[in-house]
């Protein structure tokens, strides 16, 4: 009954499931240097990414590239210019449905 | 063999196709080059399709494209923690010659794509363009994940990222106070529901920009448009913004679906898509160098958004169609340096492309310098009314003193008169 009136919030994963991708072994997105990750303070690519594809774990950027909606705001925010961002190769990545 | 081309199109949007089918129909040789499976398929935007610069092209358009809703409501809603003011637009002279139309990018670019086929361009898709080719100065071709291809000249219509210009040195990156961040959610509701809540007809809808509410203390703002059964809801702000305020887009989105004043419009929604996507807000001192010796830059490539408005297609579809006649121009010369193609800025320049982009060109430097526009004067605002309809047997003088006071908490005297000077210069001046 509670729960109705306080919706938890719906997570970025599930929301991408509706989603329609058509994965590239390839990731198009690409840290050149883990020791200026080491350095970012802010950390601006995990809070910016839509699609939470960035995470930190220990000592280092994990980039789950196959939920990537192809923005590219990861590659704006870095205050290294440490990511480099293409497009999936061959029309693979995200395809929207309704856009 | 790679072959050579009049005109290569990079992008298969709203620019790119509208660049396209000018070319194409001058009879020049025109391919365009779009990275998705199919036209459409990597866009996203609001949305309205401002007809407009769409009949230039294609007299019958609202006849015949795939089109969602006419608007003929616009409404603006200033939200705050608790609650909402709400102003609500509608004439009737608006209903029988509407300027907007709600629509899905995945079902539009594909019918649009295709005019530029009838034309007799070619649209290649699943083709990502990685860079141009430059030689001796000049742009002669791009290369893509599937070989070179040549032309005489290159119009980049590749969307807000705009990786070709930035390739060639038209602009460096963008910075993150020139970009939004758009988060969309597509919800279906159903027609007879759309239909019921916003009092439409068959066909109607509602169009609603929305400023404060969990936005507050960013530059950005919230949409609410109505399709034929779903609604695309979303919000955008600023990257640097979001950054600074460490507000996840996900989680900026969701506290605006729970806002009292969002939630039940789409409470027994279904949510049929997640989106994101950048929306250029620059303005006019962020607009690239708009051409160079081949190579010309198009729609949201070339920053042309206009942020008073809400104007972006019909931006994209003016820079292509003046790209494409800057093209043909430039066929009949022989000559596609930039002493040709200057033509396209020149034509820009002449009409309401950078006309608005121009006059409107100390707005986006205020939004967001000037925090408290978007974040203090809407609740100043509520304020003022709550305390004014707060009928509780204190004389009304009591009441307008309460109200100065409310006023003054938030904003001193000398700030108020600067705000005021400050929006009225951008606006006006």
């Amino acid at each position: 009954m509670q729960q109705q009136q306080t919706r938890p919030s719906m997570k970025v994963e599930a929301k991408l499931f509706l989603a329609r991708y058509k994965r590239d072994d390839k990731s198009h997105l690409v840290i050149l240097d883990n020791q200026k990750c080491l350095k970012c303070k802010n950390k601006p690519c995990i809070i910016v990414c839509p699609a939470e594809v960035y995470h930190w774990e220990d000592d280092r950027l994990i980039v789950s590239y196959d939920n990537c909606v192809e923005c590219g705001s990861c590659r704006i925010v870095c205050p290294y210019a440490n990511i480099q961002f293409s497009y999936p190769r061959w029309g693979k990545g995200i395809g929207y449905r309704y856009g | 063999m790679p072959e050579k081309f009049d005109v290569i199109v990079v992008g298969a949007g709203p620019a790119g196709i509208s660049a396209a089918i000018t070319t194409a129909r001058a009879k020049l040789n025109t391919i365009v080059i779009e990275r998705g499976g199919i036209p459409g398929e990597k866009n996203m935007f609001g949305g309205v399709i401002w007809k407009n610069a769409f009949e230039r092209l294609i007299p019958d358009f609202v006849k015949i494209a795939p089109l969602e809703r006419k608007v003929v409501e616009y409404q603006y809603w200033i939200l705050t923690d608790t609650g909402h003011i709400k102003i609500v637009y509608r004439d009737e002279r608006l209903s029988k010659s509407p300027s907007g139309y709600t629509a899905l990018r995945a079902k539009f670019d594909p019918w649009y794509a295709k005019k530029a086929e009838e034309a007799g361009a070619i649209v290649v898709t699943r083709t990502q363009a990685l860079k141009p080719i430059v030689q001796e100065d000049k742009v002669i071709g791009v290369e893509t994940d599937r070989g070179e291809v040549y032309g005489n000249v290159v119009i980049a219509a590749d969307g807000a990222n705009s990786l070709l210009a930035k390739q060639i040195g038209l602009h460096e990156e963008w910075k993150p106070h020139e970009m939004v961040l758009g988060v969309k959610e597509v919800v279906e509701v159903g027609r007879v529901k759309i239909e019921d809540t916003f009092k439409l007809g068959q066909d109607e809808g509602i169009a609603v920009t929305i400023v404060g509410g969990p936005v507050k203390g960013m530059t950005g703002g919230g949409f609410l448009y109505t399709n034929k059964e779903t609604l695309s809801i979303g919000v955008g702000a600023l990257l640097s913004d979001i950054t600074a305020n460490r507000k996840r887009p996900n989680e900026l989105l969701e506290e605006f679906k729970r806002h009292p004043s969002i939630s039940p419009y789409i409470k027994e929604g279904t949510l049929r898509e997640y989106s994101a996507h950048l929306i250029p807000e620059g303005g006019y001192y962020s607009i690239p160098k708009l051409y160079t010796n081949g190579f010309m830059v198009v729609g949201d490539a070339a920053m042309l958004v206009n942020v008073v408005g809400w104007e972006g297609t019909n931006f994209a579809v003016e820079s292509g169609i003046h790209a494409g006649e800057t093209a043909i121009e430039a066929h009949k010369l022989g000559d596609f340096s930039m002493k040709t193609l200057r033509n396209y800025e020149e034509k820009l320049k002449n009409c309401f492309v950078l006309r608005d982009l121009r006059k409107f060109r100390n707005v986006p430097p205020l939004m967001r310098n000037n925090k408290a526009l978007l974040t203090e004067y809407p609740e100043i605002l509520n304020d003022l009314l709550y305390i004014w309809h707060t009928v509780d047997g204190k004389p009304k003088e009591l009441k307008m003193k309460e109200m100065r006071k409310a006023i003054l908490s938030r904003r001193n005297v000398a700030q108020l008169i600067r705000d005021s000077l400050a929006v009225a210069r951008a606006l006006f001046l």
